[in-house]
């Protein structure tokens, strides 16, 4: 057992037996604050490996370095469920060779799981961790909260390293990753800053126009027939969605209505919730706040998920598909209702699926909610620059200037307008987006194939282009 | 009707774009005091091309010009008047001239434009001392005027006092505005309340202002909007009671009687007047049962 802690994170990756052409993975449920990442591919490169296939859950601007071990084919493929547009440009603009593999939350594990992208080695960056390799988020100077994303890393790569700051007396008491999976444990000063890791509070949006869409969104739960006990909901971290997360509080109370769960990424609001008595418990993947992190570690009905349980389509049940609603965000949504949440307007990489298609998938309703236009640009249009999510799988686009009910879902569209909801047919709202900004042109895209959008069933869907 | 109404920048895009939806009943494209003088222009042709080619749905449009103490009111006018506002607000109006200079200039635009006179009507901003101790005869200078405006932060300004949450220094102004207005048979719409992030306070003001008889209150945050609505529409009580009010009547008639009381009270001609007023309100809002 004392064998497994070694000095240093070169001395682990040597022991790994870390080699050319082998495939190393992360988490990214130290956000922007990761430390680890970089780290790790400092030594990595000090050692002279090259050509690797780096796994990481998601990438994000605080993970810039990549740029200088891409150049120097340190690492040759990058398979990601989400990269922010610092990373996402540069490979927009055609840094990599092989093309960026974006893969959703529940993709990512199935495939791991599967060995369609087999890891040899994990790098798990453990907010606490015993000398065996117990780890936790709950607790330490660094706590994220849930480890969801690790799960698959630590359960079937062929060695895995755990990095932690709080390295605590055996046995750790509240581990989330056992042992059993553990082989080498390094204790570093800092795995990451914890103002980048999670927000002090999440905050609703004070922006009118997200106020009114989270109202709207409210309305259309409500009247969606799936509101009653036993509701089960998730939301992003966004302002308009946390907003609506308030609103439904307030709905679900006054009406005394007691939903089951909550999943996905927690914020406060969620906690607020639970503790409210609006659901039996919290489904958590991953923590966005320290309201959420102190839940997790002292609420047994906060549960920490894997992310084979949210949302992996090889697990035998997921929580996304014991989903009612899921409110989603879009960067650009299609008359068929297609969304995009890869690219922005100019066509550079700027997201990633996450959990978009997973719980769209699963979710008996699904909703985006998104202004309908930004800036100057309509956000419906009538092809998305990239798919990321497929229409089939979006029941409602609710805007500030109208609610678009997919035609598949008959049903929830007489429903909305029975209720007296502003009901439009998508091609009304393009148009009554267009009539203010004008019908923006098309985008002209490279030559190079720069990404691929893979779908939770190991599909392409679709592929991404150099700008 | 015009319970709320909310200021918009004039040269931001960003704001005017979404300016029907946010709940209140008129919108002020504002070119005055928002907009800082190298952005008069833009905010004119902003203001105008918005109104033409966007529109603001449901919502009326109000535009508030600069002061005709300024070089930019008749330009204002020149570009705003041929897109048709539904009111021209002109600001620191102080005597009834103030109202007429700018009524000549209107009627000439109207005129030039097709227009039949007296299309655009208006809502004097009143925020100085003089145009306070001058309301009834502002009010009451024209055919064009819908209502007149309280405007408390100016005003406070010329009165060399604070201008507080409470608003005891605008009370006499509040009071002499409404009065004027009333005897002039023309609205009344109260000052903002400046205070963007107290959502209590809001309804406060506006509670108060609607017991002394405005008609309506602006906003300078989309966020007071509806605070201001429900406190200037009729409750479901207050309408019940207006056609309760409005039964006993009936039935009194139809008994010939004289006097006709409700739950112990008289009703007498004013009560029926504001229940009938309470009915139209709650009709044109939708709001309450059918008859």
């Amino acid at each position: 057992m004392a064998g497994k802690l070694v000095k240093s994170i070169r001395e682990a990756i040597q022991l790994a037996g870390l080699k050319d052409g082998m495939s190393i993975s992360f988490h990214h449920h130290l956000r922007n604050g990761d430390y680890t990442l970089n780290l790790v591919m400092h030594e990595i490169a000090a050692l002279g490996v090259k050509e690797l296939t780096l796994n990481a859950s998601s990438l994000f601007d605080t993970h810039a370095e990549l740029e200088e071990h891409i150049e120097n084919r340190v690492v040759t493929k990058i398979n990601t469920n989400y990269m922010s547009s610092g990373l996402g440009r540069r490979i927009s603009e055609g840094l990599m060779e092989a093309p960026v593999s974006f893969r959703t939350h529940g993709g990512r594990p199935r495939d791991i799981q599967l060995g369609i992208t087999p890891i040899d080695v994990a790098f798990i960056a453990a907010p606490t961790a015993d000398c065996a390799g117990n780890c936790s988020g709950k607790f330490g100077p660094s706590a994220c909260g849930s480890l969801g994303y690790a799960f698959p890393d630590a359960m079937y790569a062929k060695k895995v390293i755990v990095i932690t700051d709080n390295l605590v007396d055996y046995p750790l008491k509240g581990w989330s990753i056992p042992e059993i999976y553990v082989d080498y444990v390094v204790r570093v000063d800092a795995i990451g800053n914890p103002q980048g890791i999670v927000s002090g509070t999440t905050k609703i949006t004070r922006d009118p126009v997200g106020l009114i869409m989270a109202q709207t969104a409210v309305k259309v739960i409500k009247h969606s027939g799936l509101l009653k006990d036993g509701f089960s909901f998730q939301t992003g971290a966004g302002g308009a969605s946390l907003a609506a997360a308030s609103y439904l509080k307030n709905v679900m109370l006054q009406e005394n209505i007691r939903g089951s769960f909550a999943s996905g990424g927690i914020t406060g609001y969620l906690v607020d919730m639970l503790e409210a008595g609006c659901f039996e418990s919290l489904m958590d993947v991953q923590c966005f706040d320290l309201k959420a992190v102190e839940s997790i570690r002292k609420n047994p009905a906060h549960q920490e998920i894997s992310a084979m349980q949210y949302a992996s389509p090889a697990a035998k049940s997921a929580v996304v598909d014991n989903l009612d609603v899921v409110i989603l965000g879009a960067t650009e949504i299609d008359t068929d209702f297609n969304v995009n949440v890869h690219t922005d307007s100019s066509g550079y990489i700027m997201g990633g699926s996450g959990g978009h298609s997973d719980t769209a998938a699963g979710a008996k309703l699904s909703m985006i909610i998104a202004p309908l236009f930004r800036a100057r640009l309509p956000i419906v249009t009538d092809h998305v620059s990239c798919i990321s999510t497929p229409g089939r799988d979006i029941d409602v686009l609710v805007t500030q200037r109208g609610v678009a009910v997919n035609p598949k879902n008959q049903e929830l569209m007489l429903r909305l307008k029975d209720a007296g909801l502003n009901v439009m047919d998508i091609q009304q709202l393009k148009a009554v987006a267009e009539r203010i900004t004008g019908k923006p042109g098309h985008l002209t895209r490279g030559e190079r194939k720069v990404a691929e959008v893979i779908y939770r069933d190991g599909t392409v869907i679709d592929s991404i282009y150099s700008v | 009707m015009l319970r709320s109404m909310l200021f918009l920048p004039g040269n931001t895009p960003g704001i005017i774009i979404n300016g029907e939806i946010l709940g209140a009943d008129a919108v002020i494209l504002d070119l005055e005091d928002a907009v800082a003088p190298t952005e008069k222009d833009s905010a004119r042709v902003l203001s105008r091309n918005a109104i033409k080619y966007m529109g603001f749905g449901a919502c009326q449009v109000i535009v508030r010009i600069n002061g005709i103490d300024t070089p930019y009111w008749q330009k204002d006018l020149d570009a705003i008047i041929p897109v048709k506002p539904d009111f021209i607000m002109p600001p620191k109006v102080s005597c009834a001239q103030d109202v007429e200079a700018v009524d000549q200039y209107i009627t000439a635009l109207e005129e030039k434009c097709g227009f039949e006179k007296n299309t655009i009507k208006l809502i004097p901003l009143i925020e100085t001392a003089l145009g306070i101790e001058n309301a009834f005869a502002i009010a009451a200078s024209s055919k064009r005027i819908a209502g007149i405006f309280l405007g408390g932060e100016d005003l406070t300004a010329d009165l060399h006092c604070k201008r507080t949450k409470e608003g005891h220094e605008i009370q006499y102004a509040r009071c002499r505005m409404v009065c004027a207005a009333r005897a002039a048979g023309v609205e009344v719409f109260d000052t903002p309340f400046t205070d963007v992030n107290d959502d209590e306070g809001i309804y406060t003001d506006a509670q108060y202002a609607k017991s002394l008889g405005f008609s309506g209150k602006s906003a300078i945050s989309p966020r007071h909007v509806q605070a201001i609505n429900e406190v200037f529409s009729p409750s479901l009580k207050d309408i019940d009671y207006a056609y309760e009010v409005m039964e006993a009547i009936r039935i009194g008639k139809s008994q010939g009687k004289g006097a006709v009381a409700l739950r112990g009270k008289m009703i007498d001609a004013p009560i029926v007047a504001r229940a009938q007023q309470t009915i139209d309100m709650a009709k044109a809002l939708g709001l309450g049962r059918e008859e």
